[in-house]
């Protein structure tokens, strides 16, 4: 019994070590390869830091700062251990420590994100069932439809269509940026998630601004959410509702709506978590065009502004952000398919 | 991606002209909220601004020792100082400190901060150090060449007697801006005179106080109660940073936001006929040019860059792309410096053109690229040159880049044609003349490296004749110098100048008194007031 005990327990722990092996070695080649790469490309950081002007003493002088007087390998295993000691390095643009931009950028974009996936999933997910039911039907013509202008049209385009419609013409939105001035100092900003930081307050007139700023960019992406979402959930349907325990319900008598809904969701429900978490995913590494049209200080803003004046310690740092992310929200899918795929949980 | 402006340009005409904006909002009648890109703020510390954007805010919150009236750049007066005086020998100019003026913490002003704020920003030695530098200071004479004698006393003592006019223009600029040295030092860490503070925080003594900078975001001024001068009617200013120019137009259209700041010729053209809207423009320092590189076999021909400044149609690019927001301009010296040449001796033509290129043992043209930095503008022009380039037979292939991508490559002089901008450092003709026409050291590891450098252009004579202008005393006789030099480089170098930026800033109707200056610093909404 102790035996079976300690041999469980074992099994955790290995486990454990798997996952976190696995973690660090992903980790490890992610940040290897971003810092090749941005050795690579032709831009010269030192000119983002000193600027065209300088003087040669200046620019030498920086060029040091910065490292790039040593090999790659060495500028590789300096950036490392200052890692592990929670040194992520200043950004040259900036020049604030990393972790304290990301922390200014990154909750923007995780306001967006979230809103944007709760709107993809919970219109996509009812669309794609309707289509799949309907097949072939107006219903399902509609949803492609919908699903393909979310796929084809460019979405600054749309962006800047619905700031003209729902912000100039209609006035139903507030317009680009994150809340009005007139509100900025009527909360503190605390976790950078202005609703729950003005929820917290209780500023719920500051909260209602915030939520006007959200509402139109967190649709516009949650449009594209959802069309992807709507499309495989749709597929996911269609194979589902062909399945013979399909068939076998409907001759027992169970109601129709209790096969689609109950029966056929849940087992299309397992590959569906794969495609929500990647289009959440897809949405947290920040959207560049619309938080450019929308003025919204996030994630892809500042990793394209860094990208492109090769401001590697910003560039790595976003990377590894975007790589844990990535990690966690795989982990959670595994930890969800677990929950509803009896299969996997007998499994593992 | 290039041509995105273009796309939301037309988007937002053809909307506005079948609905038209209704404005709705406003904003607070004591705040003035401009928006513009302000990604390109590095750091606030004096000693090291050199961007645009940081450049006019530091304009707007410090004082410098002494400045110029932007709407008549000859006129230098005192700011921090009140007057000064050249010693007979050309090598040193003292000068006289106003008394009773104070920073915006309340410390007094005295000739002790000013020594402090000069020798710091030699001593930190960051980009715009060389302003100071060029006069003969290095991190270990400073502090024995700039000296405090008194209280209200300073003294600035030079390597050589440099002309007068050039030493004070550079005194104006942001890097030699007075910073309050007891403030400074109380967060000072070891030797790095307070600029790890000093890169995100304030102390000065302008009309405004840089309340908070949010990179990217926003940069927040409040009203300097301690100001020595007359206080301002805002109590609070606000940039908000919108890159995108057609979202910065939604803005102004609904008024969330008084005064836009980067708009394209589409965004303005579109706005010139709302009655809410009004502009403002001035011309800036910043001349937009092509420099062909004396490495390539074609280009080194002297008729080869000839015929090529014959094929560009300045007018109709000026007309056309850059409606609004360019002029004409052919010369190294932006209008409104000492010396300006207003010379336009080229424009569009081919047939000459391929008489040039026929002399020169090329009747059929030839293949060159040109690197070309991915902004709209830039983009735009170059498509129109390559073009007009084509119709004598020249293959022009434009590389796309971003600016550090451009920019590296053109600094480590393997392009074969660079497209792109120059800005002055300070209002004085040196600022360009040392670029355009100074190169001391032809070879590749030269280390000073101004454009004609870039662009492999041996020039021992015009490099004297930059150096004689830098020492000539007499105004009037300098500024013959430079006129001279113009024309020499008109004729005969590898840059082809085309135009001079204009900046336009537009504004609600009830906003007054923001001035346009002939550089970023002297921009100022210090005398801003909203009906």
């Amino acid at each position: 019994m102790q035996r079976q005990g300690r041999g469980r327990a074992l099994a955790i722990l290995w486990g454990a070590l798997k996952i976190v092996a696995t973690a660090a070695v992903t980790f490890l080649g992610l940040l290897f390869v971003t810092f090749v790469i941005g050795r690579l490309v032709p831009v010269d950081p030192v000119l983002a830091v000193v600027g065209d002007r300088a003087t040669a003493s200046t620019y030498d002088r920086v060029f040091k700062e910065l490292g790039l007087d040593q090999p790659i390998w060495v500028q590789f295993w300096l950036y490392l251990t200052d890692v592990f000691r929670g040194d992520f390095g200043e950004s040259f643009l900036t020049k604030r420590p990393i972790l304290q931009d990301i922390g200014r950028v990154f909750p923007a974009t995780l306001e967006l994100a979230t809103t944007g996936v709760i709107i993809g999933t919970v219109l996509g997910i009812p669309l794609g069932v309707l289509a799949a039911v309907r097949q072939g039907g107006l219903t399902d013509q509609v949803v492609r439809v919908i699903g393909l202008v979310g796929y084809s049209a460019p979405i600054f385009w749309l962006a800047l269509l619905g700031l003209l419609l729902f912000y100039a013409r209609l006035g139903w939105v507030a317009g680009p940026g994150r809340v009005d001035i007139a509100y900025e100092y009527d909360f503190t900003v605390r976790t950078g998630i202005l609703l729950l930081d003005t929820a917290l307050q209780g500023r719920w007139a500051a909260f209602g601004n915030v939520f006007s700023h959200l509402i139109l960019p967190g649709s516009l992406l949650g449009y594209f959410s959802m069309a992807y979402i709507s499309r495989m959930t749709r597929s996911f349907m269609l194979g589902e509702l062909a399945q013979e325990y399909v068939i076998a319900a409907r001759v027992k008598g169970v109601p129709e709506w209790r096969i689609i809904w109950v029966h056929a969701l849940k087992n299309a429900a397992v590959p569906l978590i794969t495609v929500v978490v990647l289009s959440y995913m897809h949405l947290l590494e920040g959207s560049v065009l619309t938080e450019t049209v929308f003025a919204w200080p996030g994630l892809g803003m500042y990793l394209t502004n860094s990208l492109q004046n090769a401001d590697m310690n910003a560039v790595l740092g976003c990377t590894l952000l975007i790589g844990t992310c990535f990690v966690g929200l795989n982990m959670l899918s595994d930890l969800l398919y677990r929950l509803l795929d009896p299969r996997v949980r007998r499994r593992g | 991606m290039f041509h995105r402006s273009h796309w939301l340009a037309t988007a937002v005409a053809a909307w506005a002209a079948v609905q038209g904006l209704p404005a709705l909002a406003d904003t607070p009648p004591d705040t003035l909220i401009q928006a513009w890109a302000i990604d390109d703020i590095i750091t606030l510390d004096p000693a090291e601004v050199f961007e645009f954007s940081a450049g006019e805010m530091l304009g707007n919150s410090y004082e410098p020792l002494i400045s110029y009236d932007p709407m008549n750049v000859s006129d230098i007066r005192g700011k921090v100082a009140e007057s000064w005086t050249v010693s007979e020998d050309g090598l040193t100019i003292t000068f006289k400190i106003a008394e009773g003026r104070q920073f915006a913490s309340g410390n007094p002003i005295t000739a002790e901060d000013v020594v402090f704020s000069l020798v710091r920003a030699v001593k930190l030695d960051m980009s715009p150090a060389f302003i100071i530098t060029q006069f003969g200071f290095t991190p270990d004479n400073v502090e024995e060449k700039i000296r405090a004698v008194d209280a209200t006393t300073v003294e600035f003592e030079m390597d050589k007697p440099y002309s007068p006019s050039l030493v004070l223009y550079c005194l104006t600029a942001n890097v030699a801006m007075v910073v309050d040295k007891a403030l400074v030092m109380e967060h000072a860490e070891g030797d790095d005179y307070g600029y790890n503070w000093l890169k995100t925080n304030y102390a000065g003594s302008g009309p405004f106080v840089i309340r908070e900078w949010r990179p990217n975001e926003a940069v927040v001024f409040e009203r300097n109660e301690n100001y020595s001068g007359e206080a301002p009617a805002m109590a609070r200013v606000i940039y908000r940073h919108i890159p995108e120019p057609a979202t910065e137009r939604l803005l102004l259209e609904q008024g969330d936001i008084d005064i836009a700041r980067k708009l394209g010729p589409e965004e303005l053209q579109a706005l010139s006929s709302n009655p809410d809207i009004k502009m403002m423009e001035g011309v800036k320092g910043s001349i937009y040019y092509m420099g062909l590189n004396q490495k390539n076999e074609y280009l080194s021909n002297p008729k080869v860059a000839e015929a090529m400044k014959y094929l560009v149609d300045y007018q109709a690019i000026a007309d056309t792309i850059m409606s609004g927001v360019a002029t004409v301009h052919q010369t190294y010296l932006p209008k409104g410096f000492l010396g300006e040449l207003d010379e336009t001796p080229y424009s569009l033509d081919v047939e000459k053109a391929k008489a040039l290129l026929a002399e020169a043992g090329y009747p059929d043209g030839f293949s060159v690229t040109m690197d070309t930095r991915n902004t709209a503008d830039i983009t735009a022009i170059a498509e129109a040159i390559q073009a007009t380039m084509a119709q004598a037979g020249i293959t022009l292939e434009l590389i796309p880049g971003d600016g550090g991508q451009t920019l590296t490559k053109y600094r480590a002089r393997t392009h074969d044609i660079y497209i792109g901008q120059w800005g002055p450092d300070y209002q004085d003709p040196h600022t360009n003349a040392s670029t355009f026409a100074y190169n001391p050291d032809n070879s590749d590891d030269a280390t000073s490296k101004p454009l004609a450098w870039r662009n492999s252009w041996d020039i021992p004579e015009l490099t004297a004749a930059t150096d004689a202008a830098m020492m000539e005393p007499d105004a009037a006789a300098r500024a013959a110098m430079y006129e001279d030099s113009q024309r020499k480089v008109l004729e005969d170098s590898p840059f082809i100048i085309m135009f001079q930026q204009v900046e336009v800033a537009a504004m609600r109707e009830n906003v007054d008194g923001f001035v346009v200056g002939p550089s970023f610093s002297d921009n100022s909404f210090v005398g801003v007031t909203k009906e």
